[in-house]
């Protein structure tokens, strides 16, 4: 064609600048250009930093921790109307049985992980699984599945999850299952709604069109695009399951003895406490709140470099 | 440009109101910076131009070349990450650019007023319309209560809109587009101003009610002695309605002056493509080739295969690629709560047409007409409620599943939104191999040399198939869509609304592509669309759909030249540009 080098050039100047406009044949996908943008974002930041600083201590929680999670070293040390204070042998003082507070704030962390992270997997996965079927065959399936989803969710979530764990039993299996059932309907609604947008793109037209099965259009195209909000909605989810569990777990529903290194836990026993030793509910509580608080910032922060509508710019 | 010039060539506009008059609006190097987390973008780059009293100024340019924001800045509206980082904007001899927020504010309405670009947004929803005009008017001080409303009736009576007393009481979703923008453009002039700036006015309005929105617009400024600037993308709308032109390019204004000189004498490069590029001055200059005498139509302008190679009627006829016959598609509409029945609407209304083998067939109508429904029943993506489409002479779709992907694999279609036409996820390599991976076609190296093959007919950098779709231009996305679709070599390819959301220049450029393609590859198109002036370039047979039904059907001559329906002539009259002398010597 003739007219192709001037068409070239106009190409070249109607290209949208911003984060597509660099040079390199190196593509920027979706997720590169959001963790781009996810470093520029001062709450991202702070958020990831919290989540890492919770994650690592979490796993590497026997090297840091310098006594065991059941051990109460200083339990020789425990009077009635005195449990002794921060000192050089334990950092953050003794609880009321004479264990270490500063390994068990530490051990408590991998048990909050791990609760939240099965929790929220098995919320995700279900969830995953029921909006799946809603989202890709529509019709009655849907129909059925998002009653049932609407009637779960009309129940108070902490209500339900203690009726599940009252259910199960006492342990802390009973409370990773109440909580990943509790996130089944909001995983599953926000599934079925993102892939039903989806469904009605020009792309997922152009793709059956091309003589696509229903079935791969539907995973190859469909569901990949809409996992974006779902990524986001699991990283907002593994707040809520850190407060939940602890929430479970002052309740008593989680097992296990009152010397058991978990943050809900230790808030239970702080309680009484409170006048002679507030910080044995203070640290469990800070933790609490800040690691809800990485969790939060870090998945607002991915919604919002995730989010099509300010991506375009 | 010499005054003597300026005076002899004014366009529609009768006596040059320049003469002797200071401006208006006189704007001086002007220079808005966009702050971004990118860094800094400079918008506009010195622009410089002048508006007089009474005068309608058209800033005319693709997206991205800055007249939206010189606008924006005239009225103090730019977004909040811009700002006027040089020159002065001068009306009436005080200089904008210091007078401040608060200053400016409280100038629009009372002497700059605005008519913004989608009247589907811009009405507060929840409040009454007729309440929003006499806001407009009671916070400019110009009339309050009973008056006020009294005036507001009579501002909507002036911008058209029948009815007045009564529609002045609905909300905003009880008008229609073009209701919408007659009541924007009563809010716009309910103050009297000196100046009124009309964003793109009509771009997201129908053809045939874009042309008396804008000849409304046309008769009330004229008569108050309003001056209007003007934002367009399409040069011949502007040429018509404006008696000066800014064109102006990447921030910068490349060329003003008159605009009947202008179209007769560009000076500047990109003027001269923006001339041969927009679809309504082709269109025109079709019509002035074909009737003025013995001119040769410009190759550029018409790219119907018909054009070099006149078709045999009886030939055409008898080898139909598709066969659409009787058609009807009716969609059920749920009704409102749960016992609430639903009632059907019907789309597509008895509708026959074929679609010749090596040609292209074009429907036209206005949004709502069915054209699309027409184009998904011919893909098999919806099934018609009655009647049948054949291709080739076998269903659309076909019978069973193999049928289906036989059948797939020689209709494809481009659609109208680059933007959302391409999975986001996949990288340009990944779209276009796709349709092989899926048809089995020959081994990974095969695929890829396919790949490459295909990137070349479009005209696409290979460097580009490790992209991902937002990295690229518009223009380029179609490319890569108009590239799958071709990738499984389809006899037919379905264009649904395929150049409209693209700029003129790379609109012309999508067309060239897709008549060359067709010249190479014998393809068959369908070409669905709203533009007649692009229908006239491309197609070799037209159907004029109004409401569900085909109301006109034939060779593109036939119909531009001989419109027989009333609906088809008001479609031709909307395109911009038909009254234009491009002074085009015959011979």
């Amino acid at each position: 064609m003739s007219t192709e080098p001037a068409a070239q050039a106009v190409v070249a100047a109607t290209a949208p600048t911003g984060p597509g406009g660099r040079a390199g044949d190196e593509g920027a996908s979706i997720w590169r250009v959001a963790a781009r943008r996810l470093r520029r974002n001062p709450g991202a930041i702070l958020g990831a930093v919290i989540v890492l600083a919770f994650v690592l201590v979490a796993l590497l929680a026997p090297v840091i921790a310098p006594y065991g999670p059941q051990e109460l070293p200083g339990r020789a040390e425990i009077r009635p109307t005195f449990i002794p204070g921060p000192s050089p042998e334990h950092l953050l003082g003794l609880d009321r049985y004479g264990g270490d507070l500063f390994s068990k704030l530490v051990w408590g962390a991998r048990a909050s992980l791990v609760i939240g992270v099965l929790s929220t997997m098995l919320g995700l996965l279900g969830g995953a699984l029921v909006g799946l079927l809603a989202g890709a065959f529509g019709g009655w399936v849907d129909t059925a599945t998002m009653r049932l989803v609407d009637l779960m969710l009309s129940v108070p979530s902490l209500l339900l999850a203690v009726s599940i764990a009252a259910v199960i039993g006492q342990s802390p299996t009973a409370v990773v299952i109440a909580i990943g059932v509790v996130q089944v309907p909001i995983f599953a609604r926000l599934l079925r709604g993102t892939m039903l947008a989806q469904r009605g793109q020009d792309y997922v037209l152009a793709a059956r069109s091309l003589g696509l099965s229903r079935r791969t259009v539907t995973m190859s195209h469909v569901l990949p695009n809409s996992l974006g909000p779902v990524i986001v909605q699991a990283t907002l989810m593994l707040a809520t399951a850190v407060i939940e569990a602890a929430a479970l777990s002052f309740l008593g529903l989680g097992g296990g003895s009152p010397t058991t290194a978990e943050w809900g836990r230790m808030l239970t026993a702080a309680q009484n406490e409170l006048e002679v030793a507030p910080r044995l509910a203070m640290w469990p509580g800070a933790l609490i709140a800040i690691t809800a608080l990485g969790f939060t910032l870090f998945g607002e922060a991915l919604r919002e470099a995730l989010d099509p509508k300010t991506r375009k710019r | 440009m010499s005054p003597e010039v300026a005076a002899t060539t004014t366009g529609s506009g009768g006596p040059d109101p320049r003469d002797g008059a200071t401006p208006l609006l006189s704007i001086r190097d002007l220079e808005v910076t966009f702050t971004t987390q990118q860094g800094s973008a400079t918008a506009v780059r010195g622009a410089s131009f002048d508006v007089m009293p009474g005068e309608t100024v058209a800033i005319v340019g693709e997206s991205g070349s800055g007249k939206s924001t010189t606008a924006a800045a005239v009225i103090g509206l730019l977004a909040e990450n811009g700002r006027v980082t040089g020159g002065r904007i001068l009306f009436d001899g005080t200089d904008l650019t210091e007078r401040g927020g608060a200053g400016i504010a409280r100038m629009r309405g009372r002497d700059i007023g605005m008519v913004p670009q989608d009247p589907m947004s811009n009405l507060n929803p929840v409040m009454r319309v007729g309440a929003q005009i006499v806001e407009a008017l009671e916070d400019n001080g110009v009339a309050r209560g009973e008056e006020a409303r009294r005036r507001t009736v009579e501002l909507l009576e002036e911008a058209g809109l029948p009815d007045a007393q009564r529609r002045a009481a609905q909300y905003p979703h009880e008008f229609s587009g073009g209701m919408r923008q007659r009541a924007l453009i009563a809010m716009g002039l309910s103050c009297r101003p000196r100046l009124l700036i009309a964003d793109e006015p009509t771009s997201a309005l129908d053809v045939t009610v874009q042309r008396t929105i804008l000849d409304r617009l046309e008769a009330l400024t004229a008569e108050r002695g309003t001056a209007v600037l003007l934002i367009t993308h399409d040069l011949g709308l502007a040429a018509e309605r404006a008696h000066r032109i800014v064109v102006m390019y990447r921030g910068e204004v490349v060329e003003t002056g008159p605009a009947a000189h202008l179209l007769r004498d560009p000076q500047h490069e990109y003027t001269k493509r923006l001339l041969a590029a927009a679809p309504s001055l082709a269109s025109r200059r079709i019509e002035i080739a074909k009737h003025g005498g013995g001119a040769r139509v410009a190759a550029d302008d018409l790219l119907a295969v018909t054009a070099d190679a006149p078709a045999d009627a009886t030939r055409a006829a008898a080898d139909a690629v598709v066969e659409v016959e009787d058609v009807t598609k009716v969609f059920r509409i749920r009704g409102r709560g749960l016992l609430g029945r639903g009632t059907d609407f019907t789309a597509v209304d008895r509708v026959s047409f074929t679609i010749p083998r090596g040609t292209t067939t074009a429907v036209v109508g206005e949004s709502g007409s069915g054209k699309s429904t027409v184009a998904r029943m011919i893909l098999a993506l919806e099934e018609p409620t009655s009647g049948t489409i054949r291709f080739d002479g076998e269903p659309v779709g076909g019978k069973d599943r193999a049928a289906e992907v036989r059948f797939r694999r020689r209709v494809q279609p481009v659609f109208q939104d680059p933007y959302s036409s391409l999975d986001p996820l996949y990288t340009i390599y990944r779209t276009i191999e796709e349709p092989l991976r899926a048809h089995g076609y020959g081994s990974a190296s095969r695929r890829r040399e396919r790949v490459l093959e295909l990137m070349d007919d479009v005209a696409l950098s290979p460097s580009l198939l490790r992209r991902y779709p937002a990295e690229l231009s518009g223009g380029q996305r179609q490319r890569v869509a108009i590239a799958r679709a071709l990738a499984l070599d389809p006899e037919l390819v379905v264009c649904d609304e395929a150049v409209s959301a693209l700029d003129v220049i790379v609109q012309s450029q999508i067309l060239h592509l897709l008549a060359d393609l067709q010249h190479r590859k014998g393809l068959s198109y369908l070409f669905i669309s709203h533009d007649l002036a692009v229908v006239r370039q491309i197609a070799d047979r037209v159907c004029v759909m109004e409401r569900g039904r085909i109301v006109e059907e034939g060779t593109v001559d036939d119909v531009f030249d001989h419109p027989q329906e009333a609906y088809t002539r008001a479609l031709l009259d909307a395109i911009p540009g038909r009254s234009l002398d491009l002074g085009l010597r015959a011979g």
